[in-house]
């Protein structure tokens, strides 16, 4: 019998290798001033993080099945209550809570009370359109989606905007059966 | 389980020595059926290209996954045989042995599998397995000049691959 799945990441968070919060938090802070100076557009620049956060979560999610022990969630839910709980926990250090289900458990939130990424930042009347971390988003779908999970993250609240929390909606918009890679012909 | 099981049966090899060194080779594979990584330690017999012999493997793995969830006793809900599974549906195979060789077996829900294929009386290598996916998380996912999906040239991994399998087979 396989060990069970750990409830929360504490462990996980205790035992990996960590950064400086603050250096982590200046540091992203910095990339996305450098990509506001870069791409001028704000709606390019929350593209780019989605894209960047994407292109983590696909190697993320390797070192997050070989640390947690996580084998596999039997649905949808479960794999909503692991990302909050163990992944949050054990990437960023903090956990959050799944809440808003649909009917059909397929679309839920994420909302974080705490978030390490927002630390010491105000949004400037400029840049009012700015999903400030939407990198987030673009790590859970990234992750999410080897395995096998197609999904579509979007911020609902965001205290930077004035809101009291921070909720991220993940909809699951297919899973994606695995098949024989190979054409007989080939 | 035996396969290709003729009328001869071949003399056992060797008796596993204590200075290790038993592993005869090692794939991994993507969820693409891509051939990451092989390696090889001991293996005197080639009979086909390396791109027909890891397709081979990967067609092996892939069908022995299916025939064991058919087989499944334990659950109601079954597909037909050949109908692609959902991720986390079905189980799954660990390890199959034969007169000559063991094959171990690890698939991630990520998609990665790992497998070890050693001496016939090498023990449950399933630990092994978690580790050497670790080292790949280390040395390769989190590689910045490594490119997700494309085989693996990492002389670091490659080396504590084989320091690593050298102590275990």
């Amino acid at each position: 019998m396989a060990p069970a799945a750990p409830r929360s990441g504490d462990a996980i968070f205790a035992s990996v290798e960590r950064v400086n919060a603050e250096l982590f938090t200046l540091t992203y802070g910095a990339i996305v001033r450098q990509l506001l100076t870069d791409l001028e557009e704000v709606e390019e620049v929350n593209k780019q993080l989605d894209q960047m956060g994407y292109n983590i979560g696909i190697r993320l999610i390797d070192e997050f099945l070989a640390k947690s022990n996580v084998s596999r969630c039997v649905d949808f839910k479960e794999t909503a209550e692991v990302i909050a709980k163990v992944g949050f926990k054990m990437f960023l250090g903090v956990t959050a809570s799944v809440t808003n289900w649909d009917a059909d458990g397929t679309c839920c939130s994420i909302v974080l009370e705490d978030n390490p990424l927002v630390d010491f930042v105000e949004l400037p009347d400029t840049c009012q359109g700015l999903y400030y971390c939407n990198i987030l988003s673009g790590v859970i779908r990234g992750a999410l989606e080897m395995v096998s999970m197609k999904t579509e993250v979007t911020w609902i609240r965001d205290v930077l905007r004035g809101d009291d929390a921070y909720e991220l909606q993940v909809k699951l918009l297919k899973q994606v059966p695995e098949e024989y890679p190979y054409k007989d012909d080939e | 389980m035996q396969f290709f099981g003729g009328s001869e049966i071949s003399p056992s090899p060797p008796v596993p020595t204590a200075t290790g060194n038993n592993a005869h080779m090692m794939y991994v594979f993507n969820r693409n059926g891509v051939c990451l990584l092989y390696r090889e330690w001991n293996r005197p017999l080639h009979t086909l290209n390396p791109q027909q012999d890891h397709k081979l493997m990967f067609g092996l793995l892939f069908s022995l996954k299916s025939l064991t969830a058919k087989m499944d006793p334990t659950s109601a809900d079954k597909g037909n045989l050949g109908v692609p599974q959902l991720p986390g549906q079905g189980c799954s195979f660990h390890s199959f042995r034969t007169n000559t060789y063991k094959l171990s077996f690890m698939e991630t829900p990520s998609g990665i599998k790992i497998i070890l294929v050693t001496h016939p009386r090498t023990g449950d290598l399933r630990e092994p397995l978690k580790y050497i996916y670790n080292l790949y998380v280390e040395y390769v996912a989190k590689n910045p000049l490594y490119t997700p999906g494309t085989s693996i040239r990492c002389e670091l991994f490659n080396t504590a691959l084989d320091q690593y399998v050298r102590s275990i087979a």
